[in-house]
Parts: C-alpha cells; sequence; structure tokens
C-alpha cells in the first residue's frame, strides 16, 4: 500500500505512542465522540434500519458470490457507454495504466477526489516519480497533502489535527502548492474553509484531468457514484477533459435499484446526514458535457485473495463509511497512524493484513489490536462481523507461529496442558496460595500487566478446595 | 431444581469468593448446585488468542464435564458467550443452550429479580462487552441490583464502553489497555459509587487493578457477592 507507511512499528508500539500524546488523544476523543453521537441519532430515525442492513449485506455477499460475472457485466456497459476499462492485478500495475494515461493526454498535473483506492496503492507518489503533480481536493486530504503528513481516518483524513494546527499547515504551506493563504488567517473553521476554497479553485479551473475513485459501480448501466459533502468531487468529476477513476472490484453491485439500499445507509453511517450533499452519477461519456474520455481501472490488489477466504471475505463488503472507527474504544486512544495503512480502525485491522497479507510484524499485529468488544459489529451497516474475522486472522497468525508467536505458542501450550489436567491445575493453584505472602507485587515478567495495574491477590486457597471442604 | 457450576478457571483461582457466593444464593433460592470436578477453563483465552488447536482440547474437555447436566450456570458473561457463540464450531455443540450465565439464570429461569439480598452501599454496574453484546443480557443485572434492600444503584456514565481487558489484549496492548481502564475508572469514581459492580472477574480485575495503583477507594465486586449478601451474612 502507501510507501509512507513502510517502516512503521507494529501496533503496540505506535499506539503506546499516540496514547502518549494528550493533544492527540484530546483531539481525537472529542471528533469520535461527536461524531459517534450524530450516527446514534441519525440511525434512531429510521424505522426500517435492521431491515436495510440486512439488504445491505445480502446484496453485497451475492455479488460478491458472482462477481466475476458482475464484474464483465460492468466492463460491457462502460465500453457501450463511450468509456474504456482496465484491469490491474496489483498496485504497481494500476499506477502504471494511470500514468500512462495521463502522460498520454499531455498534462502533467491532475486533480483528485478524496479516493482510498488510490491511496491504498500510493498513486500519488507514483505519479509524482513521474513527474506529474497530484492535487487533492478534499479539504481534509488537502491539509494532509499540504502537511505532508499521513491520513489516519478513512472518511476524516486529518482528524487527528485541530484547527489551530489546521491554520498553521495552510499558512505555512499553501504557498509551495499555488495560492497562499491570508496573512490574517484565523482558525474559525469558516475562514479556514474559505482559504481552501480559493487555493483550490486555481486548481479546478486548470485542471485538464480528474482522477477519482468510486462508492458504486452499477453493472446493469455501467454507472459509477461518488457521495461527498464538498463539492470538490463534482468539480472533479465533471469539469476536466479526461477522467480516470480507480475503482476495488469489491465496489460493483447488479443493479441501480441496489443502490436505494446504501445511499441510505451509508450517509447515515459515515456522517450521519440523511443524505449527502453531492451525489455525482456518471455513465461512460457525454457529447460536449463533461470529460470527453473516460477511464476505469479495476482494482485486485489482493481481493480476489480475500475472497477466496469464507469468513475474511465479509470484509469486501465494507462500503468506508468509517462507523467501526468512531465507536472503536481501541482507534479512540490509538489513532490512525498506529494501524500503519491507509485503512486503520477495526475495518483496517482485518481488511489490511487480508490485503497486504501478515508477514511483517506490523502486518501480523493488527489482529490483535482490539479488545474484542464488538461495538464495531454492532454499528456496522453491512453487517460484516469484525470480531470474528479477528479471531479467524489471529487463528492464521498464531496457527503458523511466525514472528513473536514461537515462545507464546510454547507458553499457551503448556498451560493448556495444565487446564487438561485439573489434579495438576490444583497443585499449582494450592502452590500459589501457599506462596501469596511472598509473591512480589511485580513479579519479574509481568511488566505488561503491572506497568500501569496492580496484580490481583492470590487468594487463600483455590474455590474448589472451598468445596471440597464443604460441599463435596 | 438441581444445576451444573460452572465456575471458570478465573474464579477458581483467583475469585473463590465469587464461586462461594454463587453457590449460596442459588442454594438459598432452593436450588441443588452440583460442582463437576472435571472442568477447568472454557479455551476463551486460546480461542481468542488464535489458538484453535488448543481452545479444542478444553471445549472437549468443558462439554464432557457438564454432559447430563440440564442447567450450567456461570457467575461469568465472558465465560457464558463462549460457549454459547463459538462452542458448536469447535466440537462442544450441545452446551450452549443448557448455559445460562449467573443473571439470566436467576431472570429467565427462576423468574426472580428480588433475591432476598441486603447491601447498604452505594453500587455502579459496569455491563461487560460480552454479556451487553454477545449474550444481551440487557438490563437484568441492573434489575436484579435495584432490587437489593439498601442498595443505591447509580447510572455509570459511557458504561457501554469496554473496559479495556479484552483478555490478552490487556498484555499485547498494555497501553492502550490501561488507557481505556483509566478512563472507565475514572468515570465509575466519577459517580461517587462505593462499589464498581461487574458480572466479569477478568474485567474487574483489571479495572480494579487500574484503581488500586491510581490510588482510588472504589471497590470491585462480583454480582453473585452482591446478591448473595443478607443481613445475618453480610459479603466481605
Amino acid at each position: 500500500m502507501r510507501r509512507t507507511f513502510l517502516g512503521m512499528p507494529a501496533f503496540p508500539e505506535a499506539a503506546a505512542r499516540a496514547v502518549a500524546d494528550p493533544v492527540l488523544r484530546a483531539n481525537l476523543r472529542h471528533a469520535t465522540h461527536t461524531i459517534r453521537d450524530k450516527r446514534a441519532r441519525a440511525v434512531a430515525e429510521l424505522d426500517d434500519w435492521a431491515l436495510l442492513r440486512e439488504a445491505g449485506r445480502r446484496i453485497k455477499d451475492r455479488t460478491l458470490r458472482h462477481l466475476d460475472t458482475h464484474l464483465l457485466r460492468l466492463e460491457e456497459a462502460v465500453t457501450a457507454a463511450g468509456g474504456t476499462v482496465h484491469w490491474a492485478e496489483d498496485a504497481a500495475e494500476a499506477n502504471r495504466i494511470v500514468t500512462g494515461l495521463v502522460w498520454a493526454t499531455g498534462e502533467r498535473e491532475v486533480v483528485k477526489v478524496k479516493s482510498m483506492a488510490t491511496q491504498e496503492i500510493g498513486l500519488n507518489e507514483a505519479l509524482e516519480a513521474e513527474g506529474i503533480a497530484a492535487y487533492e481536493t478534499d479539504l481534509a486530504e488537502l491539509i494532509v497533502q499540504l502537511g505532508e503528513d499521513r491520513p489516519s481516518h478513512i472518511l476524516v483524513p486529518a482528524i487527528h489535527r485541530n484547527r489551530g494546527e489546521i491554520r498553521d499547515v495552510f499558512r505555512d504551506r499553501m504557498a509551495d502548492w499555488g495560492r497562499p493563504a491570508p496573512d490574517d488567517l484565523t482558525d474559525a473553521p469558516a475562514d479556514l474553509a474559505e482559504a481552501a476554497r480559493l487555493h483550490l479553485r486555481e486548481k479546478f479551473l486548470r485542471a485538464k484531468v480528474g482522477v477519482s475513485g468510486a462508492n458504486f459501480m452499477v453493472a446493469e448501466t455501467g454507472t459509477l457514484v461518488v457521495v461527498e459533502s464538498e463539492g470538490n468531487g463534482r468539480m472533479c468529476l465533471t469539469l476536466p477533459e479526461t477522467l480516470i477513476s480507480v475503482v476495488g472490484i469489491e465496489k460493483v453491485v447488479p443493479t441501480w435499484r441496489d443502490l436505494e439500499v446504501f445511499l441510505q445507509t451509508l450517509p447515515r453511517s459515515s456522517t450521519a446526514e440523511r443524505m449527502n450533499p453531492y451525489t455525482s452519477m456518471w455513465t461512460g461519456t457525454t457529447d460536449a458535457d463533461g470529460p470527453g474520455a473516460f477511464h476505469l481501472v479495476l482494482l485486485d490488489n489482493g481481493r480476489t485473495a480475500a475472497l477466496a477466504d469464507e469468513v475474511g471475505r465479509q470484509a469486501l463488503r465494507c462500503i468506508r463509511c468509517s462507523a467501526c472507527l468512531n465507536v472503536c474504544p481501541v482507534y479512540e486512544r490509538a489513532g490512525g497512524h498506529a494501524y500503519g495503512s491507509v485503512y486503520p480502525g477495526p475495518i483496517g485491522a482485518i481488511l489490511t493484513p487480508q490485503l497486504r497479507g501478515t508477514a511483517s510484524e506490523a502486518d501480523a499485529s493488527l489482529p490483535y489490536a482490539s479488545s474484542l468488544c464488538g461495538a464495531c459489529y454492532e454499528v456496522c451497516p453491512v453487517a460484516i462481523d469484525i470480531p470474528e474475522v479477528l479471531v479467524h486472522l489471529r487463528g492464521r497468525v498464531a496457527g503458523r507461529g511466525g514472528r513473536g508467536h514461537r515462545l507464546e505458542r510454547a507458553a499457551v501450550r503448556a498451560a493448556t496442558w495444565l487446564l487438561d489436567h485439573p489434579g495438576a491445575l490444583a497443585t499449582g493453584e494450592r502452590a500459589a496460595s501457599a506462596a501469596r505472602r511472598v509473591v512480589p507485587s511485580r513479579p519479574p515478567g509481568s511488566g505488561a500487566w503491572t506497568g500501569g495495574r496492580e496484580l490481583p491477590e492470590v487468594p487463600q486457597r483455590p474455590f474448589r478446595d472451598w468445596w471440597r471442604e464443604n460441599r463435596a | 431444581m438441581r444445576v451444573a457450576l460452572f465456575v471458570t478457571c478465573v474464579n477458581d483461582a483467583l475469585y473463590p469468593a465469587t464461586g462461594i457466593a454463587t453457590v449460596r444464593l442459588l442454594e438459598r433460592l432452593g436450588v441443588e448446585v452440583d460442582f463437576p470436578a472435571a472442568q477447568t477453563c472454557c479455551g476463551q483465552p486460546q480461542y481468542n488468542t488464535g489458538y484453535h488447536r488448543e481452545a479444542r482440547t478444553l471445549v472437549r474437555r468443558t462439554a464432557r464435564a457438564f454432559e447430563g447436566y440440564e442447567y450450567v450456570v456461570t457467575p461469568s458473561a465472558s465465560c457464558a458467550a463462549m460457549v454459547r457463540a463459538h462452542y458448536a464450531g469447535l466440537g462442544g455443540a450441545g452446551l450452549g443452550p443448557r448455559t445460562y450465565e449467573l443473571t439470566e439464570f436467576l431472570v429467565d429461569v427462576l423468574g426472580v429479580t428480588d433475591v432476598g439480598a441486603y447491601f447498604p452501599h452505594r453500587v455502579t454496574y459496569h455491563p461487560s462487552c460480552h454479556g451487553l453484546r454477545l449474550l444481551g443480557l440487557g438490563d437484568r443485572p441492573r434489575r436484579l441490583l435495584a432490587a437489593v434492600r439498601g442498595l443505591e444503584l447509580v447510572e455509570l456514565p459511557g458504561a457501554e464502553e469496554c473496559c479495556g481487558f479484552g483478555g490478552t489484549f490487556a498484555v499485547k496492548n498494555p497501553a492502550v489497555s490501561v488507557a481505556m481502564g483509566r478512563d472507565k475508572a475514572r468515570s465509575a469514581v466519577g459517580t461517587g459509587a462505593e462499589v464498581l459492580c461487574g458480572a466479569d472477574n477478568s474485567c474487574l480485575m483489571h479495572i480494579g487493578g487500574v484503581l488500586r495503583r491510581e490510588g482510588a477507594g472504589l471497590r470491585p465486586v462480583h454480582i453473585a457477592e452482591i446478591l448473595a449478601g443478607t443481613e445475618e451474612e453480610p459479603p466481605r
């Protein structure tokens, strides 16, 4: 995925650093609790929410079962409507295709609609390496790009920043990329938005190539859908002469009517809106209206492998709403960067190890980045049982006895043997009780527990001894 | 009525008072309690950490230990959830539907909410995640507590948020786990309660460990111990 994430430490270390940062903690707590509460209210308005959730789950599952058929149908429809479809097996191939398409236009800059797929493949960096400038136009993505930062949330990529920090980024960096921020820029949201708007307007009016992702692709009509809140997407999708959309293969839905479900569940789950402000839909090209050339790059990049896993494949239902991030107590404390991926939070913890594998220590640590509290599953609008997939992926990591798991495996086996022999277990319990007065409060090797908590006191005798003496 | 007590490994080794309270409470309500000695651990730590083969060994042991009992009662929401949600897929089919978390057994099977307990303290209740989301205990524990004479029940702000224990999560991600535990401990202390009640000693062990490290006076007490307490036989 994104190159800037390489070299990230494993989740526990990265999260420990985030936990120790009081400004970050305060920013995240405030932002996640605000969105979390708003979402709960927006969802509570619909008395058929449970049915919509179930419908969404079924539409996605049914589509994924026959993904090949729907993708071929989509290709046919897009082609018939004047678009060109490209197939990319991995990030490198997708980047090669997009770079080649931009080069062929003769242009050396593109405007971008916020897109997870292009971040996943590191498209901006790939374009930059070929001398092409990619301008992010979503407000939060702009903040991240100007600040040479990394996104930390799927929907609100600059969630880790407060408005004072944003003002500083705009004041210090906007001039390097185009129209500078006004000298007297304050940290008032309206002022910050106005500065971004003036800065971006230049880019919209000049750009000849737009790059986007898509929230949905309708197979029967060849229609792509982008939902957004700022109108920057509408600009990028309509003003340039060439539009290139990079979309994960799991984003296809069979029919137009399927949108009926997702256009209700996505806005309420993500921004807590009844309907998102801008929904753009386009089908191929139209004479003298909008881009004259349209390219769709269908991205696999590990999705087919995830699809082959009967438990893990449910992660491909994800519509990137971020509701799971906003309710996750671990995300709230660790922040998005700790996940070392453009997909942070609970969904990232099950998606990244499937798309990227678990060979690196960082990726192998992701399935463990959860207390399995289940809040994510409860809010997921397509009912992805995230705890189930986490435990499944833990089985993949631990079962392999890989990095850091060899010793643990030996310990678990020893403990399991003891627990499978109640006589030996009772002897051990009695020994612990007998030694209770001499055991130090922080025995060697207990640092992971005793760093922030006291150990429980060992009782005088285990329950089974009380039972034997009093009831048996 | 005769039931088998599934005390759980954590309660057996570290919190025998919870097991003893469960026995006394059930006996006071006219239930005959058995303790099959072959029981040890439900296998949840192994399962949730990814050691599924090791978990199966304990699933088979537990399922065998409780064969023949119509009701298996456990003072641990998390272990009850493990049995009910995962046993069928791990070679322990049949035990799930017969397994009841203590408050569930009291309210649903015995049909009581007033168990005749006396506990003259200000109490707040933390509904741990597996009881809340996997078992759907709902307001059963709070209804039982509300009927205890002398007990003043105060609401815990952010009650539905995880305390950060999470089994091996507590030691695999100690920084985040402790940060969550501190937030939970602070919101519990903020209620002004003397006692933090829960239906899972593993979560209480974690929150209690944070409370003691921070020098807070709030005491964690398992719900079985509160419900077992009477004027004649007060809990600790």
